[in-house]
């Protein structure tokens, strides 16, 4: 296997607030290799977007911080320890980012086109018509009609999809290594959810990019993802290759994910879910942090914190009991 | 009255009623424009601002006389206003409109470049401490509650005793650098809750420097109430200015200030009034014209939608 372009190592970002320290992310591991698509899924809550949000120290501080220890390592440097002028040079040019809510997430008193073009400007020094010719050829590129037009229009006149289209342009002008798109298509309707997936896929194979999709959506997941990295309570839970976690989920948590998810075909009935919800961040359970809501849970789980146990497939492993003991897991 | 004055002041009146009248049919196409002009006294405050702005920008062609020119000290003292010397002349006999026109030139200029000073100031210190937050914002917030807690006259008082006739410029650096509080304040608060929006964190995400992201982002962003801080900024400070030159801290004779004048009337206002009234009309009514821009302004800028 290649060396990864993006590895994180016993990752935890804490946030002092006025109920104690939340532990948010809570030594996560993972690693992210050219050219790949990782997903992180999980619930709200349980620290896919602190995640993303450290690996370009985009954690506001204070209240939040980075432990010393955890480690982010791209390109053999690691990005806790540069200077802010040395992250900038990294952030939006080898690695840039998609944001959830197109429309905040362009400044509204700027056209789109000059948005475009204020990156091209920053990182590749470029005069201000070449900048933005550049601006209309990425909009070109990522599938808006009547770019030059459009290039000259402000956020709010773009629907959300093409709000996210120009949000992609952004990200790469640089033709960065690392795409972190978070929660990309959670705000737009399901047609263009597609459109915008087949996009990224797209520019993916073109650049040869790394993505980092942090998402919810577990239909996404399947089908674009290479490898899935399921957290929980601020910790990795499962890691797997995509078809092997859809096939056997290891962990009772990745389990219930995808029970939850509603199907066309089988038997209709009540849509089902994962009883409970995630404790807050100030408070996770001793013990497994996922034992109040596990259907298998014993007495060890609620004292013993379970490791990442490699299961049967290669590179999948679960931080559950049942992989040690799998004669204790209950028929379904 | 010379045919130049009489043309000159003619044409300041039509070209205060004409630019008004052009920007508002302009500005009734957008909506910001007709909350603008929806002000009672916008469209006022537009013609005397323009009329009195005007006439200080070309004063050698609008007044009549020179406004240093003392012809006839005893015969011509507080002459009433007559088609020679249409608002009068005072003690020195000077010609009062002559030298309203000029003195507009230092009013205006001492309005306008104050705010300029005292708005550069403001902004700067608001929009680092806004976004910056942390210890930066606590060591510069508690020097401008300082600065807020000082009565500003005293300040400017205890400044010109140093000097036995400030410069004009002194003047302007003092009001300007004793007029920023207020402005930060104001910046800071919308840094604050602006930093926090997801266009700003895509900015940072994307590499841009904190210089690039107060100035780019956050600025333009806060744009409306500075703007309107601004203009509401420009009376009080002519005001401040009228006040010091009364007191003869001001602006030094025989550079004609509106405020000196209103001075230099107030021996003879039993006798000669309009030495002392013209000027003092023409402060009162110029304040007021900015206190109403500012606040046709904000109605303008609002960003919430009309309530119809």
């Amino acid at each position: 296997m290649t060396a990864p372009v993006l590895a994180v190592r016993d990752l935890k970002t804490y946030f002092v607030t006025p109920a104690g320290t939340a532990r948010a992310v809570d030594g996560v591991s993972w690693d992210l290799h050219p050219g790949e698509t990782l997903a992180v899924v999980g619930e709200s809550g349980c620290g896919k977007t602190v995640t993303s949000l450290s690996v370009l120290r985009l954690v506001p501080e204070p209240p939040g911080h980075v432990l010393p220890g955890s480690l982010i390592e791209f390109e053999g440097r690691n990005l806790l320890t540069l200077s802010a002028p040395e992250l900038r040079a990294i952030r939006g040019n080898r690695i840039a980012m998609v944001f959830q809510e197109p429309t905040a997430a362009l400044n509204p008193v700027f056209t789109v086109g000059e948005q475009i073009a204020e990156v091209a400007r920053v990182h590749l020094g470029v005069s201000r018509r070449a900048a933005r010719a550049l601006a209309v050829d990425l909009l070109n590129q990522v599938g808006v009609p009547d770019a030059a037009r459009r290039a000259g229009e402000y956020p709010h006149q773009l629907s959300g999809g093409t709000c996210q289209r120009v949000m992609i342009a952004m990200a790469l002008v640089c033709h960065p290594q690392v795409l972190i798109a978070d929660e990309p298509t959670t705000a737009l309707d399901v047609t263009v959810q597609a459109q915008i997936l087949e996009l990224l896929a797209r520019k993916q194979a073109e650049l040869g990019m790394a993505v980092l999709l942090i998402t919810h959506d577990l239909g996404i997941v399947a089908g674009t993802a290479d490898r899935v990295v399921v957290m929980y309570a601020g910790q990795v839970v499962e890691t797997a290759a995509t078809g092997d976690l859809f096939a056997h989920p290891l962990h009772p948590y990745t389990a219930g994910l995808l029970a939850s998810v509603p199907r066309l075909d089988g038997a209709r009935g009540r849509l089902r879910g994962i009883p409970g919800a995630v404790p807050p961040a100030t408070a996770w359970p001793v013990g497994c942090r996922f034992h109040p809501r596990c259907p298998h849970a014993w007495d060890k789980c609620r004292t013993e914190e379970p490791p990442l146990l490699d299961g049967p497939a290669p590179g999948q492993s679960a931080r559950c009991w049942l992989v040690s003991e799998p004669e204790r897991r209950k028929p379904a | 009255m010379s045919p130049r004055a009489t043309v000159a002041l003619l044409a300041l009146l039509a070209a205060a009623g004409t630019a008004v009248a052009w920007a508002r049919r302009r500005a009734l196409a957008t909506r910001a424009g007709r909350r603008f002009f929806g002000h009672p006294a916008a469209a006022w405050a537009l013609r005397v601002l323009v009329f009195f702005s005007l006439a200080a920008a070309l004063a050698p062609l609008v007044a009549p006389y020179d406004p240093g020119a003392q012809p006839a000290i005893v015969t011509l003292q507080n002459a009433a206003p007559s088609w020679a010397h249409p608002l009068g002349t005072d003690v020195y006999s000077a010609d009062v409109w002559s030298r309203l026109v000029y003195g507009g030139r230092v009013s205006l200029g001492v309005g306008l470049l104050a705010t300029a000073i005292a708005l550069s100031v403001g902004v700067g210190v608001g929009a680092t401490a806004g976004y910056a937050r942390g210890w930066t914002d606590a060591l510069l917030m508690r020097l401008v509650d300082v600065g807020l807690a000082v009565p500003r006259i005293f300040v400017l008082l205890f400044v010109v005793t140093f000097w036995d006739r400030i410069s004009v410029g002194a003047l302007v650096l003092v009001i300007g650098l004793t007029g920023w509080f207020t402005t930060s304040r104001l910046v800071r608060a919308e840094a604050l809750s602006l930093r926090e929006r997801p266009f700003v964190e895509a900015a940072r995400a994307l590499g841009a420097s904190p210089a690039r992201i107060v100035w780019r982002h956050l600025l333009p962003a806060a744009a409306a109430p500075i703007i309107v801080s601004a203009a509401l900024s420009v009376g009080n400070v002519m005001l401040l200015e009228s006040g010091l030159s009364f007191l003869g801290f001001g602006v030094q004779p025989p550079t004609p200030s509106w405020g000196a004048m209103v001075a230099d009337g107030q021996g003879q206002l039993a006798t000669a009034p309009w030495t002392s009234f013209f000027p003092g009309l023409t402060i009162a009514l110029v304040v007021m014209s900015w206190n109403a821009l500012g606040d046709a302004l904000r109605d303008a800028l609002d960003p919430r939608p009309e309530v119809s």
